[in-house]
């Protein structure tokens, strides 16, 4: 504990709650914060990282606890109060407008004004400033959307330092960067850190945090777990805590027989409005009783491809062939009926209508077979929903119940069903893990392994490393719309996946 | 697995024990109380207004006067029927009004002059179930259009029945330049005598419009409830990604749900011509607005996705007896106007409101759930 009582701390979050509805998404939890330190902030997809910085930033209230900063309680009710004690978060997302210009950008919200209007020149001459002391050449004009995300990461950091900053809140900045990017960010980290700024930093990945972290803090399921100084653990230490066991109980992967291929792709590229590719002449095949994990940084491809696959992209070109036949020509019903289905990204986006029933979601891509002459059959959507939540286990005591009153795990769970309802032979699965908690996860990974046994090929994606070595019985890369490594369960290596999700590393193609 | 599956079940109906404790509770609160009258609030303003008119008036409660203002009701009602569906698909149809129009306009030019094939110098009479018909599908055919503007050419729904709203008015002005068509009575050597009996006749005592309501409320409630292609409305109101990753054909929804809202909008047109025994170019100008109004207090909203045929319903008939209301006890037709615009403004806050407090509801029944089927696990692992 010396270590952690030698800094000096700048900000104490004491006891934070916060329900969502139906879900606890922190309990209780305390968070330090000390000056001029590294704070990482690790834990899983949905451990409630972002929520509690979202607290910190003043843009989510807590249910329960309270904030002290230098040692007075306050009241952080907007972001603009956090912002006046000098808090800035940067959004994972980035959040910048690309269509602006990089001082437009940094001054977004705080425009230096005159008598005239806005002070374009002076702007523009302290956005140079700001950016010489990142030691990064960016000419303020650029407009935005035109910069590679690394630079567009240099520039929400200046936009954050264009006031006064204290604590400087960074979520998982690193996601798309290159490792050279990841190495200059890392030099504006310390810089800041050597100006005596506390900066929070998020990330997925743990090397990282070894890295540059000076304490880490781990949460578990809306709950603080552990804390420690940097230098007394390692990245194992992290990953224990985080999952909470072992990593091989969190996916009990058991061994299938494989069969015949089916799904084949072959050829499948994907322009971009621009000209460049989206996906590049992308070439693979999963078979009978397989799940392959699709692995890729954000940006790969994995979702144009999925998408693709199931005729969302009209413009695509290539050959899929779904148990024989070609389907590449086909709607998106017609795919279905082939046995192709995919379970999309964002539940609440693609997956499910809201307003509707948890036994109307699970009918909805089925109800052809459930009609005669466009009438629905009441009692056969009633029996044949309740057959498929009850083999993916929904929990719900009534299948009339809104979709929106379950969590997440089981709202996933219901996509699931709609799937299997449509009898699919090829099931597409978009980051199926995404937001779900601990237990659903190992609980949709079992029902992902029972289709397969059952004759089911699987394909899903993910960004998580721990995921797809944990599910995949076989791991594809994407890089740059491209398959750029393929590995089998026996011989991933992490190490060698990141290389080939790398999309600096590949050369271009001719 | 039989004491399994035995044990879960009591945890469901534990569950739901514990849900109807945890509703019954709500609703012994006063502020329980306040979910129900909002619940049925478009009721309840429904029973408000006839008392109040009653109070006012003691020419409002008799029997010839509910018969009157519901046949005013069955005037209006299906054209608000109609755009139910639309705005369930979270679009909007602003020119029932003008289709209306030029449905009464067309079908009375039909009946006045027949159809006149100039070429060959002759002229061609239709009997009335004939013009009945040709008037619905002219209504079909300007939803039709108004559909594939819509998902051809991408245009914004509220933008391609505006420019509907304004064309369509300006065929039915054309067709008789400006004028009316005075009498549609029809004449027996052409065999298109009776349209009158649309407005004014009756069956079994009950006055023609009054079965040709309850007939639209029938079909209508049926179709959104109980085929395939109203969970489609619905689906695709609700969220248009996912219903178009279900495999169902959105394009069709929509241009589906537009034919539907200008037959329905034909209904209207023909039942306010033959009760007038003319046409009138402008028949049915802003009915648009009372339309909507009607759909919006029904409980629908106007994002899609969510909403009931029975609701437009009870709106119509909140929006028509509160205007007869005040035409009988003399209030201007001014005050008429903003009275009704306050009464769709309150109707919309009052619906936020409500779904605000049943999701709350809805999330605690939930979060109950999963910990009884939790602690089932737990008791079934041990």
């Amino acid at each position: 504990m010396t270590a952690l009582q030698a800094g000096s701390v700048v900000l104490r979050a004491e006891g934070i709650s916060k329900v969502y509805g139906s879900t606890l998404a922190l309990h209780g939890v305390d968070f330090t914060l000390y000056r001029g330190k590294v704070n990482a902030l690790a834990g899983e997809n949905g451990a409630g990282k972002s929520t509690l910085m979202g607290i910190l930033a003043g843009a989510i209230q807590p249910t329960a606890g309270r904030i002290v900063i230098d040692g007075e309680a306050v009241e952080l009710d907007s972001p603009r109060t956090a912002g006046d004690r000098g808090i800035r978060l940067i959004h994972q997302e980035l959040l910048l407008f690309p269509n602006l210009s990089v001082s437009e950008n940094i001054f977004a919200g705080c425009e230096l004004r005159s008598a005239a209007g806005v002070r374009l020149r002076e702007q523009e001459r302290r956005s140079a400033v700001l950016l010489e002391q990142l030691g990064q050449r960016i000419n303020p004009r650029t407009v935005v959307g035109d910069l590679p995300v690394g630079l567009q990461q240099v520039v929400a950091i200046c936009k954050a330092l264009a006031q006064e900053v204290r604590v400087l809140i960074m979520d998982e900045p690193t996601s798309a960067l290159s490792a050279r990017e990841v190495e200059s960010l890392f030099s504006v980290v310390r810089g800041l850190v050597a100006s005596n700024v506390a900066v929070v930093y998020i990330s997925h990945r743990l090397e990282e945090i070894i890295e540059i972290g000076d304490f880490v803090t781990v949460l578990r399921d809306g709950r603080l777990v552990a804390e420690a100084a940097v230098p007394d653990i390692d990245a194992h230490w992290i990953i224990e805590r985080m999952i909470g066991h072992d990593p091989e109980t969190l996916f009990p992967h058991e061994s299938r027989p494989v069969g015949a291929a089916l799904l084949e792709v072959s050829d499948v590229s994907l322009l971009r409005p621009g000209g460049n590719h989206r996906l590049d002449r992308v070439r693979f095949s999963v078979a009978a009783g397989e799940i392959v994990g699709l692995y890729g940084l954000m940006g790969a491809g994995r979702t144009e491809l999925l998408e693709t696959l199931v005729g969302l992209q009209p413009r695509a070109s290539g050959q899929v062939v779904v148990d024989g036949a070609h389907v590449e020509h086909k709607s998106v019903g017609e795919r279905i009926s082939r046995g192709l289905f995919l379970v999309p990204e964002d539940r609440q986006r693609g997956g499910l209508v809201q307003s509707l029933s948890v036994k109307q979601n699970i009918s909805l891509a089925s109800l052809d077979s459930l009609q005669t002459f466009g009438s629905l059959l009441g009692r056969r959507e009633v029996s044949n929903a309740n057959r498929v939540a009850t083999a993916v286990g929904v929990k719900v005591a009534d299948i009339d119940f809104p979709v929106t009153s379950l969590s997440g795990g089981n709202q996933q769970k219901v996509v699931v069903a709609k799937a299997l309802l449509t009898d699919p032979k090829v099931l597409l699965m978009d980051d199926p893990m995404r937001g779900i908690d601990v237990g659903a996860k190992t609980e949709l990974y079992r029902i992902m392994q029972r289709l397969a046994k059952q004759g089911m090929a699987i394909l899903f994606t993910s960004s998580d490393l721990t995921e797809v070595l944990g599910m995949a019985d076989r791991i594809m890369v994407i890089a740059s719309g491209r398959i750029t490594g393929e590995f089998s369960r026996a011989e991933a290596d992490a190490q060698a996946i990141v290389a080939a999700a790398n999309p600096r590393a590949i050369p271009q193609a001719a | 697995m039989s004491a399994q599956s035995d044990l879960l079940l009591r945890g469901v109906r534990r569950a739901r024990a514990a849900i109807a404790a945890d509703l019954i509770g709500q609703l012994k609160t006063p502020r329980g109380w306040l979910t129900l009258v909002l619940r049925l609030r478009a009721f309840v303003a429904l029973i408000t207004i006839v008392v109040a008119f009653s109070v006012i008036s003691s020419d409002y409660f008799t029997g010839s006067n509910l018969l009157v203002m519901t046949e005013h009701v069955a005037v209006v009602a299906p054209m608000a029927i109609g755009e139910t569906f639309v705005i369930l698909s979270a679009g909007i149809d602003l020119s029932v009004g003008s289709t209306a129009g030029l449905v009464g306009m067309l079908t009375g030019g039909l009946l006045n002059n027949g159809l006149i094939l100039h070429p060959l110098g002759i002229v061609v009479w239709f009997n009335v179930p004939l013009v009945i018909l040709i008037g619905l599908g002219i209504g079909a055919t300007v939803g039709a259009i108004n559909g594939a503007v819509i998902t051809k050419l991408g245009v914004a729904p509220f933008i391609a029945t505006l420019g509907m709203l304004s064309v369509a008015r300006g065929l039915a002005d054309l067709r008789s330049n400006g004028n009316t068509f005075p009498d549609l009575a029809g004449t027996s050597q052409d065999h298109n005598t009776g349209f009158g009996f649309l407005g004014d006749g009756t069956i079994l005592g009950i006055s023609f419009e009054i079965w040709v309501l309850v007939l639209v409320i029938v079909v209508a409630a049926y179709v959104a409830k109980r085929t395939v292609f109203g969970r489609r409305v619905y689906a695709v109101g609700g969220n248009e990604r996912a219903a178009e990753l279900a495999g169902i054909r959105v394009h069709r929804i929509k241009i589906g749900v537009y034919v539907i809202s200008g037959i329905c909008a034909a209904i209207t047109g023909l039942l306010i011509t033959s009760e007038l025994g003319a046409a009138f170019p402008d028949t049915a100008t802003s009915y648009e607005l009372n339309a909507i109004a009607a759909v919006v207090l029904g409980g629908t909203s106007l994002f899609g996705g969510r909403g009931r045929i029975g609701g437009t319903v009870i709106g119509a008939f909140v929006i028509s007896f509160l205007n007869d209301g005040l035409v009988l006890v003399g209030v201007s037709s001014f005050w008429q106007l903003i009275a009704q615009g306050l009464v769709i403004v309150t109707a919309v806050a009052v619906d936020e409101a409500q779904r605000r407090r049943e999701s709350r509801v809805a999330a605690s029944v939930a979060s109950l759930i999963e910990e009884v089927a939790q602690s089932n696990e737990k008791v079934l692992t041990a």
